[in-house]
């Protein structure tokens, strides 16, 4: 039997109570003994005595065609904004708080339409290739689910996540109101360079400019060599068709490439020697950086991690235990390590990764906490196969910088934050976004 | 027909043989071909050296009266005001960093990104409503307000890649 110190000494791998991540694999128990706290053992009240619920002394419902979640679970759902369809752009924001694992469920996926969700009859849609091509070719939706098809659990982030961050004060806002333009599904379709062989693709072109089927005609220009690495035309979402908001019957997919180039609506590739700066890439989604210049055609959703629980409005219930958890993903490969923090960044210890560990996709972080009811500040930084490791925030404003005064979420000061995230615990458990 | 004749004949059934085997090993090929005519409606593409421009063209003063009766509701009147970002910023800040305005005038890098959105996106409500003719003047309008162009300046398919 060991002792009381050696537990101690072997098992709190951080500042402020961080436990080794082999506490999530069954010695939950001991460790909790062990640093002293009482709480491998039931410290509550009793609990009742045990008597059968209505719902177990009588059949239960049918089974709908489609199913939903229970009606308990009512709260599980996207933020959105725009209900009356003004004239301006549409958001739909993930409810990270309230899942777990990698996978969004399709109902939960981020959505940002920039001209309302298209009703489209995929008997009529139609996808062009054209331009730098031997052969210009019209695809139906009917013939494209005729291909041999890949599949591929990506991460899909927007351009503008987590960037209430550039505010150079805090904003006060949860997960989901900062992170919650990324999500993670199972992607199936046709590979894109596939049906750029068909049309015959002149050896000089260098680019393409894809094109949406919805009101905005929403175009951007992406690199051909994407097409033949791992861009694909999506045609299914977690197994079923995709949802309307994103991009039904079909659309670009870039995997980790910036979420605006993934064109929904797909209905037209031009392959061009040269990108069209088309209004989104010219503008919107290039940045002024503090030096003068600008970060423009930049691509790649960076290595990044963000704690999903506890996060605000998610707080830890009593001192004790508490799963520290969150995703980390990265554009250019597998996540290969999270680091978490439970004393502002002064201390550090590696999380459990839960498998599967995939490229481009989240990777679920664990890490086991004795939080001892007194203030502290979490935050997760990742690395990635290719070797990126997640910048600090010092570390990403002295190259992209932050306002000038306080932002308020949900401006959009600038795009592509990536920088450790932080979040406060107050001796009450209260959440709330701080810079540590 | 000449044996000459013939033997073109076979050897253009063997090329297009070929070329069917050659093509089946890529892929199903299911796409249905296409003539430059008619795929012309659809392709908006305008690339920043002025390709893809259509004919027509239009002046600032054309633009102003298009732009009261077709824009000013979300973007205010002369481009101020309205409820989604500035289209005008006359005097606009120096850019520094996150939080920028990013104008037309001061950061837009080419012409023809104004007109190539306005025809594939504007009006909000009614996208693809507008005359080529109409963009243009739009397009003209926006960039003398943003003090890109002089008041008379037209602009057409030569004048706005300049």
């Amino acid at each position: 039997m060991k002792t009381k110190g050696r537990h101690l000494a072997a098992d709190v791998v951080g500042g402020n109570g961080l436990l080794h991540r082999r506490a999530l694999l069954g010695h939950g128990l001991a460790l909790a003994g062990a640093v002293g706290i009482g709480a491998g053992f039931s410290t509550g009240a009793a609990a009742e005595p045990l008597t059968e619920p209505d719902w177990s002394l009588i059949p239960g419902d049918a089974m709908p065609p489609y199913q939903v979640p229970s009606p308990f679970e009512k709260s599980v759902v996207r933020l959105t904004d725009n209900p009356n369809s003004q004239p301006v752009i549409s958001h739909a924001r993930t409810p990270h708080h309230l899942l777990n694992g990698i996978i969004t469920p399709n109902g939960l996926h981020f959505n940002v339409n920039h001209g309302g969700v298209p009703a489209i009859d995929p008997s009529q849609h139609k996808l062009l290739i054209h331009g730098m091509v031997k052969r210009p070719l019209v695809f139906t939706v009917e013939a494209l689910l005729r291909y041999p098809m890949v599949s591929r659990i990506n991460f899909l982030e927007c351009g503008g996540n987590s960037t209430p961050l550039f505010s150079n004060e805090p904003v006060q806002a949860t997960v989901q109101q900062i992170h919650g333009f990324a999500s993670c599904s199972d992607w199936a379709g046709v590979p894109l360079a596939v049906l750029l062989e068909e049309a015959g693709v002149d050896p000089k072109a260098t680019w393409f400019i894809a094109e949406g089927a919805d009101a905005p005609h929403l175009s951007r220009s992406v690199p051909l060599s994407k097409a033949y690495d791992d861009a694909i035309v999506a045609l299914y979402q977690n197994g079923e068709r995709l949802m309307p908001g994103n991009g039904y019957p079909m659309r670009l997919f870039l995997p980790g490439w910036e979420g605006n180039m993934n064109t929904k609506y797909l209905r037209r590739i031009k392959v061009t020697d040269g990108p069209a700066l088309t209004y989104h890439e010219a503008h919107t989604y290039t940045d002024p950086l503090p030096n003068g210049k600008s970060f423009q055609f930049y691509f790649v959703q960076e290595v990044k991690s963000f704690i999903t629980s506890p996060s605000p409005g998610v707080r830890p219930k009593a001192p004790g235990y508490v799963e520290i958890s969150g995703v980390a993903y990265s554009g250019t490969g597998r996540i290969t390590k999270v680091m978490v923090s439970a004393d502002g960044g002064a201390s550090w210890a590696e999380a459990a990764l839960q498998e599967p560990a995939l490229p481009k996709a989240f990777t679920r972080f664990r890490m086991p906490w004795h939080w001892n009811g007194r203030p502290a500040v979490l935050q997760s930084r990742a690395w990635d196969e290719a070797g990126n490791a997640q910048p600090t925030r010092a570390e990403f404003v002295a190259l992209r910088g932050e306002t000038k005064s306080p932002a308020k979420w949900p401006q959009f000061p600038s795009h592509h934050y990536n920088a450790v995230a932080s979040w406060a615990v107050d001796a009450k458990g209260e959440v709330r976004n701080v810079y540590a | 027909m000449s044996t000459r004749e013939i033997g073109a004949c076979l050897s253009t059934v063997a090329a297009v043989l070929l070329l069917a085997m050659s093509a089946a090993a890529q892929g199903p090929n299911l796409g249905q071909p296409i003539s430059q005519a008619d795929l012309a409606p659809w392709d908006l593409t305008i690339m920043p050296a002025g390709t893809g421009l259509p004919p027509g063209g239009g002046t600032p003063a054309q633009g102003k009266v298009l732009f009261a009766d077709n824009c000013a509701l979300c973007h205010g009147d002369e481009g101020k005001g309205g409820i989604v970002e500035a289209v005008v910023v006359t005097n606009p800040p120096p850019l520094s960093g996150p939080g920028s305005v990013k104008s037309i005038g001061n950061f837009w890098p080419v012409a023809t990104t104004l007109f190539d959105f306005i025809r594939r996106a504007m009006p909000f409500t009614q996208p693809r409503s507008l005359t080529d003719d109409q963009v243009y003047a739009l397009t003209a309008y926006l960039l003398y307000m943003n003090k890109v162009i002089g008041e008379n300046e037209r602009m057409d398919a030569t004048t706005l890649p300049g």
